[in-house]
């Protein structure tokens, strides 16, 4: 455990695991949001915006994330001079945000849809009934209900995003998997322990997520 | 009938007019934002044919991208078949009756799942070698971390559909004889394997594209041959990563449809089973609520 007791090697632990907290808290927010409005386009009327949502889907949901990292940083960066902020590790950040984003939103969109799918069409049939348009029979009637059973889909996909952060490291930003690589070459003779700390700390995050998230769903399921 | 229909009336005249009018308002800025993308390429100069003519020739197929996708499926197909295995065991393990078995399968199959998979692909190949004293090639350090992530999705998968099963099942294996052993070789596993396969392949999904991850370590695979390579010979990264991600799409759109073909198939199968046994059964033969998504691991 020496390893860890050196300030400077705590110090780069502990700025690495924030980097993915903070890659995770930004790329969630956007992600739920893009991936909510997807679901709705996919379910409208307008067979446009069906068409965008699904190619949406196809496309993101089928390129490894680390092809969309990789686009980001060296298409949008490197050749199209798309600069989010002055310092490079800002910029790194943000353009990792981008990428876990729309390749988040993806998932996020086939949850909510999947979630929609286990309301009952009486639901929206009554809504319909008495006149609601379909953005308010979605807005006031369905997604209320999906939102109870598409919270287990949306604990994994939250975890997933987590572990996804990581793959920020590919572009050069300094988090977790970047610090375990540095610090296992300067120290071989504690692999073991760095490995156990490093995948111990997500390990020790997000296990209870995961049963966080089993309970919530449990504890929301619509009974029916 | 789709739920998708449900949720709106049947357009009339006046609906109809506006969901043109949204299309026609949607598409224009659809092909606005296309279009600023194309033009925003074009100063860049993205669109010189100089970048594009190397997908003619066919030595950038032969040099580049074919032995990459060659050494992508090579480490999919040998992850999947030793992630299938390892799903086997620990599922098997964790429903054991010994606690000495159970609760350690258990924690394992938490921690790989919870732990990112860069984190073992790099504690595989730059960790490891420090402690057995030799080299792991990427290719193994791929297809290890590969291993223990989707096995340990897959091991969860098999527990809840040896779990989803009819306890007629299993009693009745018990009551002609057969030992507890048997009744998971005979009548649990090729039940629950035939009732994951759906899930199975989807898996083979997120193991092909998590091969991308081998880029990291210089595993030769498609990423790092036909996008980084190849891009380092003609300077072309753009044209040569969408080149490339129309490959993955194409062969990973296949693989989801024959999933959902075979989830479809099993689905109709499922659905004449109950009628010969017992009604009693039906109620629970979806225990799950139907809600699955596959995990978007990279």
């Amino acid at each position: 455990m020496h390893v860890f007791t050196d300030p400077k090697n705590f110090d780069a632990y502990l700025s690495g695991f924030l980097w993915i907290l903070k890659l995770t808290g930004a790329s969630a927010v956007f992600a739920l949001l893009l991936g909510v409005l997807l679901a709705g386009m996919r379910v409208s009327p307008v067979p446009v915006l069906r068409g965008f949502g699904a190619a949406w889907v196809n496309i993101f949901r089928n390129t490894p994330l680390t092809l969309v990292i990789f686009f980001c940083y060296f298409g949008l960066y490197s050749t199209l001079g798309l600069s989010l902020s002055q310092e490079l590790d800002l910029n790194r950040y943000w353009l990792g945000v981008i990428g876990l984003s729309v390749y988040t939103a993806a998932f996020v969109c086939e949850a909510v849809r999947s979630g929609i799918n286990t309301v009952p069409t009486g639901q929206a049939e009554a809504a319909r009934a008495i006149g609601l348009s379909f953005a308010q029979t979605l807005r006031i009637v369905v997604l209320p209900q999906a939102a109870r059973s598409v919270i287990a889909p949306f604990g994994s996909v939250l975890i997933a995003l987590c572990k996804n952060a990581t793959i920020v490291g590919t572009i050069g930003l300094m988090e977790s998997s970047n610090v375990m690589k540095d610090l296992i070459n300067s120290n071989g003779d504690a692999v073991i322990p760095i490995f156990l700390v490093i995948a111990g700390t997500f390990a020790a995050l997000l296990i209870p997520t995961g049963y966080l998230f089993g309970w919530l769903a449990n504890r929301l399921a619509v009974k029916r | 009938m789709s739920t998708t229909s449900v949720l709106y009336d049947h357009p009339g005249p006046r609906a109809r007019v506006r969901n043109t009018v949204l299309s026609v308002v949607f598409g224009v800025a659809l092909l606005g934002l296309l279009y600023w993308i194309y033009t925003k390429f074009d100063q860049a100069n993205q669109w010189e044919p100089r970048l594009w003519e190397p997908f003619t020739r066919s030595t950038t197929w032969t040099q580049f991208i074919l032995p990459g996708l060659w050494a992508t499926l090579k480490a999919a197909v040998v992850g999947m078949l030793l992630s299938l295995a390892f799903g086997i065991v620990f599922a098997v393990g964790r429903i054991s009756d010994h606690r000495w078995i159970s609760v350690p399968a258990g924690a394992v199959v938490e921690f790989f799942r919870a732990v990112p998979l860069l984190l073992m692909i790099f504690f595989v190949f730059y960790g490891l070698p420090y402690v057995i004293k030799q080299p792991v090639t990427a290719f193994w350090a791929v297809v290890i971390g590969l291993t223990l992530y989707n096995g340990s999705v897959l091991a969860e998968a098999f527990r809840a559909g040896i779990r989803s099963l009819p306890a007629g099942q299993s009693e009745a294996a018990y009551a002609i004889g057969m030992r507890k052993t048997r009744v998971m070789q005979l009548i649990l596993i090729p039940q629950a394997a035939r009732a994951m396969l759906p899930i199975i392949v989807s898996q083979l999904v997120v193991l092909l594209k998590d091969t991308a991850l081998g880029y990291i370590v210089a595993y030769p695979e498609l990423l790092q041959r036909g996008v980084n390579d190849l891009a380092a010979n003609y300077g072309n990264i753009i044209a040569a990563a969408m080149v490339i991600a129309v490959i993955y799409i194409v062969i990973n759109s296949m693989l989801t449809w024959f999933a959902g073909w075979l989830d479809r198939r099993s689905r109709v199968r499922a659905f004449r089973v109950p009628k010969q046994t017992a009604p009693a059964n039906a109620p629970d033969s979806t225990p799950e609520g139907g809600v699955t998504v596959s995990e978007p691991q990279g």
